[in-house]
């Protein structure tokens, strides 16, 4: 089933913003009000708290704020306010998220619902800041729920419903919410807010069952399992992930009578009849949907499965939604490094298996913030071939 | 092992939830070597049982009574600084078991 959002006018609609990402999210994380914030800068997601330290300094959140001295210090002092009972936030992008890497496992192994925007940046060397999502990639099994947004309204829908989706009893996981860097973070958009009350009766008041602080019940938070109970603990560790999807869902709901925007798993454009899909994550969906119309009109039934979910991976929605179609173009903003493709495309066939009789093509677009143009998208659909194809680099 | 609980059935996250229980878990089978005492050099200065980093040292009326074997590792600090040499580490598998054949020098009981 295509599941598409629901778009209202923008006429009457109240609290209309020019934001970029950045400071959608920063006002996302204003309007959350979150215990802890313990942020390091990094281009370019520095925004996103920098913004936010004024709102502390002017007293409009109750935030205790740490400046720390790196990210890791940044992940391991979240991970240590989630433990005490806070409802602790951070945010990074790029090789900021590299650094934050043994504390990522740690946040989950622990299972802190802890919620990072994480601005997708290309990692070095060679430096670059612009976007591509091989940062997030990486991280892609370290039992963090990922939600990937097009745009700065999604990134601030997606940033509010993230900390009902971590703080669920049945997920009780730290969640990445990302936007791809400067496209999304320092793009200027009209961002639909909502009311703060509105957004504070939304996620409510974190009430952890068990905490540090907690004097009269005392625990102790990463303890040491050795072969005899390692693996039923990364086994537990496994089960949010596959209760995720349908609290995924049922929040998106909620979150969708509330304002209009209902949000899935994913987003189908045209996907219903189409015979050829392209398949992708975060900002290049608008450029697909400028394309795919055109390429109707031309007779050529093309459509979109846009993911917002990368973790849990939602393998049986993809073959149910798009294993019907002649042709899937799969849109990795990373490169595998593997000789065989990239980590999307990988997932999108393992998911198919069995399932699908499309031809699967692999493109690896967009490294280090090169531009995917509509002429280039356009061209996507017609790749063919069983190996990853390199769209848009010099031979 | 197999009658230890399945993972629906301990904490989420690892999280140890009864206090003070880490004397349930058995390290003594770390040790390759094991400290035995002569009580007849022994002067009972107590160094051993100040310095032991597993607090495995029994003292009872103020004098070294002996080991919790089930949870020292056989560091061999006590042997180290024992100022009479009261203590020497003999080797697990050369029958330092049955060396310690006094009764108080068991296991502790919780």
């Amino acid at each position: 089933m295509s599941e598409t959002k629901t778009e209202t006018s923008l006429k009457g609609v109240k609290n209309l913003a020019a934001l970029t990402g950045n400071e959608a999210v920063a006002q996302a994380l204003r309007q959350i009000n979150p215990d802890v914030i313990a942020a390091y800068p990094i281009t370019p997601a520095t925004e996103i708290v920098q913004i936010f330290s004024t709102y502390v300094s002017d007293g409009l959140v109750n935030t205790e704020f740490v400046a720390v001295e790196s990210e890791h210090s940044a992940m391991s002092a979240t991970i240590g306010a989630s433990a005490a009972g806070a409802r602790a936030m951070t945010a990074t992008s790029s090789q900021g998220l590299a650094l934050m890497w043994e504390m990522l496992y740690i946040a989950s192994g622990l299972r802190r619902p802890i919620v990072m925007p994480v601005v997708n940046r290309a990692l070095s060397s060679p430096i670059n800041i612009h976007c591509d999502h091989s940062d997030t990639m990486g991280a892609r099994d370290a039992g963090w729920l990922h939600i990937f947004s097009e745009d700065a309204q999604e990134a601030y829908d997606n940033t509010i419903q993230a900390i009902r989706i971590s703080e669920h009893p049945d997920i009780q996981l730290p969640t990445m919410v990302t936007m791809d860097g400067f496209i999304i973070s320092h793009g200027m958009e009209v961002v639909k807010m909502l009311d703060d009350d509105v957004v504070r009766d939304f996620v409510g008041t974190y009430k952890p069952d068990t905490y540090l602080l907690d004097v009269d019940k005392p625990v102790t938070m990463g303890g040491l399992d050795f072969t005899d109970f390692y693996f039923e603990h990364r086994r537990q560790l496994a089960e949010p992930m596959e209760a995720a999807p349908g609290v995924v869902k049922q929040i998106g709901e909620e979150y969708g009578k509330l304002t209009g925007r209902k949000f899935g798993l994913y987003e189908g454009y045209m996907l219903d009849d189409a015979d050829y899909v392209m398949v992708l994550l975060g900002s290049t969906a608008g450029t697909a949907k400028t394309i795919i119309p055109e390429l109707r009109a031309k007779g050529i039934k093309a459509g979109l499965l846009k993911l917002r979910m990368f973790r849990p991976f939602p393998a049986d929605e993809i073959a149910d939604a798009a294993g019907r179609a002649k042709k899937i173009v799969v849109m990795d903003r990373a490169e595998g490094f593997n000789a065989v493709g990239g980590p999307l495309c990988a997932e999108v066939k393992a998911a198919l298996y069995g399932k699908s009789r499309a031809e699967v093509v692999n493109a690896v677009y967009g490294l280090g913030g090169r531009d995917l143009g509509p002429d280039l998208a356009r061209a996507a659909f017609d790749l063919s071939g069983p190996g990853v194809i390199h769209l848009g680099v010099r031979g | 092992m197999a009658d230890e609980k399945g993972y629906r059935d301990i904490p989420i996250g690892g999280i140890i939830v009864e206090a003070g229980n880490a004397a349930e878990y058995k390290t003594g089978g770390w040790r390759t070597y094991r400290p035995r005492v002569d009580k007849g050099k022994c002067i009972d200065c107590l160094r051993c049982w100040l310095l032991c980093p597993d607090v495995c040292i029994y003292v009872e009326d103020g004098k070294m009574a002996g080991y919790d074997y089930d949870h020292c590792k056989g560091c061999g600090i006590c042997a180290h600084i024992c100022p009479v040499k009261a203590i020497e580490m003999v080797l697990e598998t050369e029958g330092a078991g049955a060396a310690d054949s006094r009764g108080r020098f068991g296991s502790r009981k919780k």
